[in-house]
């Protein structure tokens, strides 16, 4: 991950603020994705902290009731939605146009534009904390986020924050999607498509076509507090679990949205370190496909003890399990790509590895409680926030780590140091387990989530004492990745086009790549097409001395960013600054539609 | 971008054939489906709850409900059932709207007609249906002014009940989408006006905003089955 500048490469004369401004590249728009979304990873970790800080002792006094409240809501907005799912979009930005063989994503400005906007609604989110956070949970159920239970401004902050960040996801997962079908590479058929790139293509999917009902609860959470409205007021006829469904028919889409990127990632890490094919890639390409569409028809799990009907919820009950299925696909071919491989254990692969029983975990917690009955033992406990983290840090996060390791050497030329990333690993691993462990026994004894301290007499000190010393351990881990990072970075670049010997095309090109990606568009013979030329003796083809036309700058993506962000403050202060957006709106994408490309 | 790397405007070289662009407006409608959708389902579940008057369509309740409500609002059921039961009327002017939902059905023959001159180097053709297409969205849009004023006039509102807030935000939505429909086909018009006009690429710059006006009336047809069509 570089952080500055200077540490990476030179694109020619594009250097200083204002070419990071303007880039429409999309390598160096995934690392600023990736560098802001690791920024917010770090403060995700913090809130964690202060948490587990408060709930180390029983009648802990580190922080009050209400700072409580507003820490853990925004460590969970902040770790789903500043965090995971902008460090997948990095790793798309980077990967996806070199991974199918194309120069840049089908709408380089618009990419930019997800961008802005992603980083103008993570700081208008944040920026929260200045006044009241966001204070009701991440899913901010009514009638918390009423005017009447939520007087502050706490909840116009979480509307508007996540309205702009939703146009974002919108915007990069239209673009992404277009790219896959669109700009492969000749011979690039979809069933060559690297496993990475059909799981970005499938939550692309699931991005444009989820976050839609949640725009609409959140139009509605807004009009209720702002406009008068009663959608989710019981008072005046309105609905609370309307809401609720709003929310998680969104919501449990989303929990795919952050979990199938990292799958992706080591179904690229496991095939190149056993030195083996992916065992059973259309099984996984299918798999993919079989747990997007069934992600649809079981969000009302998450509402079992709100008194639907036993119809309803024996069909979500039988849906929630039956996703299981194709997530088994999945770990068996890892097992399965593993079996008989040649495999190196550096750091990357380590990661990798240790995302099967991890995630298996937190994938068997969640079959416990897709029964109703035993769901209604769950609910609100410690056990689910065991089963989350099981799925979201032990799985999602790790398997993040796992393409970082695999990845940096594309990215920046160099290698991370694998004594420290063994530190790194090997602290992460301990810590996940130490704090998220006793979690399961502390639901299962009756700890409810979101309670601020508890009372000696629970019998809860114990594991809530080790579970804080996990947290600091897992904190301790992520800071031997941060040295790691600057400290390789210090050092000479040494990686070659393709360190690894991997099959894929992002290592047919330089480490780091031009910012062309390629000087001769790879043709694909063959679903591992690196291996398929090594094996066979193809040479890379000779590059011609054909001009590479590549799109100019443009400051109307963070114009058009700005003027949406105006729209948004307007809730927040007054009307006149949303009247203000729209003319800046208008001018950003006439100058938009009429610059020139060419 | 590797299309426009090599390719001259007209001809962009993509894996399935199909512009990029045009791609990316069929997967914008997909997720706009999802999003009407969700404010159709808000609608159609506080329909099955409506207690307070006004409503949409003529119904019959206890004369007790009324106590309290606005005068504007008890002159709705003034019709008296029985002892205990009165009629009131529905708030929905079906034949006005229905007057506005062809005015909106005919501006998409308009865009079809300005389609067809963009493509086939008629630019006069395609201004002028341009146009008429936009004219005919104002239409609809001065229309839906009248109904809400009409509504307001009513005692309708936002915070009268469960009918009014998500009949104002669906239509409401709606009619924002018409509106950027229009400033979009207003947008091209003038750009066309420029010495190169809209460029070689014109037919598919008109073609890519024609299917978002036939989406927007499409969605309108719908909304006009379920709130206006369907009585309560």
């Amino acid at each position: 991950m570089a952080t500055a500048a200077g540490t990476l490469p030179q694109y020619g004369t594009h250097t200083g603020l204002w070419s990071w401004i303007t880039t429409v590249d999309h390598k160096r728009i995934g690392t600023m994705y990736l560098v802001t979304s690791f920024s917010f990873f770090i403060l995700g970790g913090i809130e964690a902290l202060l948490i587990r800080s408060q709930l180390a002792v029983p009648d802990g006094n580190v922080i009050d009731a209400e700072l409580y409240n507003q820490l853990f809501s925004m460590h969970a907005l902040t770790m789903i939605f500043l965090a995971v799912m902008p460090m997948a979009a990095a790793f798309f930005n980077w990967m996806i146009p070199l991974m199918i063989g194309a120069r840049d994503v089908a709408f380089p400005r618009m990419n930019a534009l997800s961008y802005w906007l992603y980083l103008f609604g993570a700081l208008l989110l944040t920026s929260s904390f200045f006044f009241t956070a966001p204070n009701s949970g991440w899913f901010a159920y009514a009638p918390l986020t009423t005017l009447q239970y939520g007087p502050s401004q706490a909840m116009d902050f979480y509307v508007v924050g996540l309205l702009i960040l939703g146009i974002s996801s919108v915007a990069a997962s239209l673009n992404f999607a277009v790219t896959i079908i669109n700009m492969r590479a000749p011979g690039m058929t979809m069933m060559r498509l690297p496993v990475f790139v059909w799981m970005t293509l499938i939550i692309a999917f699931l991005l444009f076509l989820a976050l839609p009902p949640l725009t609409v609860g959140l139009i509605q959470l807004l009009f209720d507090r702002n406009f008068t409205t009663h959608f989710f007021i019981p008072d005046g006829g309105g609905d609370p679990i309307l809401w609720q469904h709003l929310f998680w028919v969104f919501g449990h889409p989303e929990v795919y949205i952050l979990i199938l990127p990292p799958m992706g990632i080591i179904s690229e890490v496991i095939p190149t370190f056993s030195r083996k094919p992916l065992f059973g890639y259309s099984a996984m390409v299918f798999a993919g496909i079989a747990i997007g569409f069934m992600s649809w028809a079981v969000w009302s799990h998450h509402m079992f003890t709100t008194g639907l009907n036993p119809i309803p919820r024996a069909i979500f009950a039988a849906n929630t399990m039956l996703i299981g299925v194709p997530t088994g696909i999945k770990i068996f071919n890892w097992l399965g790509t593993m079996y008989g491989g040649n495999i190196r254990f550096n750091t990357a692969m380590l990661f990798a590895v240790s995302f099967i029983p991890l995630f298996t975990i937190g994938g068997i917690s969640g079959v416990m409680h897709s029964s109703p009955p035993i769901d209604g033992q769950h609910q609100d406990t410690y056990f689910i926030v065991a089963h989350l983290h099981y799925v979201l840090v032990a799985g999602a996060v790790m398997g993040m780590f796992s393409g970082l390791y695999y990845w940096f050497p594309k990215m920046t030329g160099r290698f991370l140091n694998e004594t420290l990333g063994k530190w790194n690993f090997w602290l992460m691993f301990a810590g996940v387990n130490l704090t998220f462990f006793p979690m399961h026994f502390l639901g299962l004894a009756g700890m409810p989530r979101r309670i601020y301290t508890y009372a000696d007499g629970m019998d809860w000190g114990f594991w809530n004492a080790v579970a804080t010393i996990g947290a600091f351990t897992l904190a301790l881990g992520v800071l031997f990745f941060i040295i790691n990072v600057f400290a390789s970075l210090r050092k000479e670049p040494t990686a070659s086009d393709n360190p690894w010997d991997a099959p894929t095309l992002e290592w047919a090109t330089s480490s780091p790549p031009p910012e062309h990606d390629f000087d001769v568009v790879p043709p694909v013979r063959a679903r591992d097409p690196l291996w398929y030329d090594r094996d066979h003796g193809i040479a890379r083809p000779e590059p011609t001395d054909e001009h590479i036309h590549m799109p100019p700058p443009s400051y109307y993506p963070i114009l058009l960013a700005a003027g949406v962000l105006m729209l948004g403050l307007g809730p927040l202060s007054s009307l006149a600054v949303t009247a203000l957006g729209v003319p800046v709106i208008l001018y950003a994408i006439w100058g938009w539609a009429l610059e020139p490309t060419h | 971008m590797a299309a426009e790397a090599h390719a001259a405007p007209v001809h962009h070289a993509t894996s399935t054939g199909t512009d990029n662009r045009k791609l990316l407006m069929w997967l914008f409608l997909a997720s706009e489906c999802l999003f009407f959708g969700s404010l159709i389902a808000s609608f159609l579940v506080f329909k099955a709850r409506m207690v307070l008057p006004p409503f949409p369509h003529a119904r019959e309740i206890d004369s007790s409900l009324l106590a309290g409500l606005p005068e504007v609002i008890q002159e709705q059921c003034a019709h008296v059932v029985s002892d205990t039961l009165v009629e009131c009327h529905g708030i929905l002017d079906i034949p006005v709207t229905s007057a506005s939902t062809f005015v909106l059905l005919g501006s998409s023959l308009a865009m079809v007609l300005a389609v067809y001159g963009a493509q086939h180097s008629r630019p006069g053709m395609m201004k002028a249906w341009l146009l008429i297409t936009a004219l005919l969205g104002l239409t609809f849009l001065g229309f839906q002014v009248y109904e809400f004023r009409t509504f307001g006039s009513e005692g309708l509102n936002l915070s009268t009940n469960q009918f009014g807030a998500s009949f104002f935000v669906l239509t409401g939505f709606h009619g924002t989408h018409v509106g950027v429909g229009v400033v979009y086909l207003l947008s091209l018009l003038a750009a066309s006006f420029r010495r190169n006009g809209l460029g070689p690429e014109a037919g598919f710059h008109v073609e890519t905003a024609g299917l978002y006006w036939h989406f927007v009336d499409i969605v309108w047809i719908v909304i006009f089955t379920v709130l206006y069509l369907i009585p309560s």
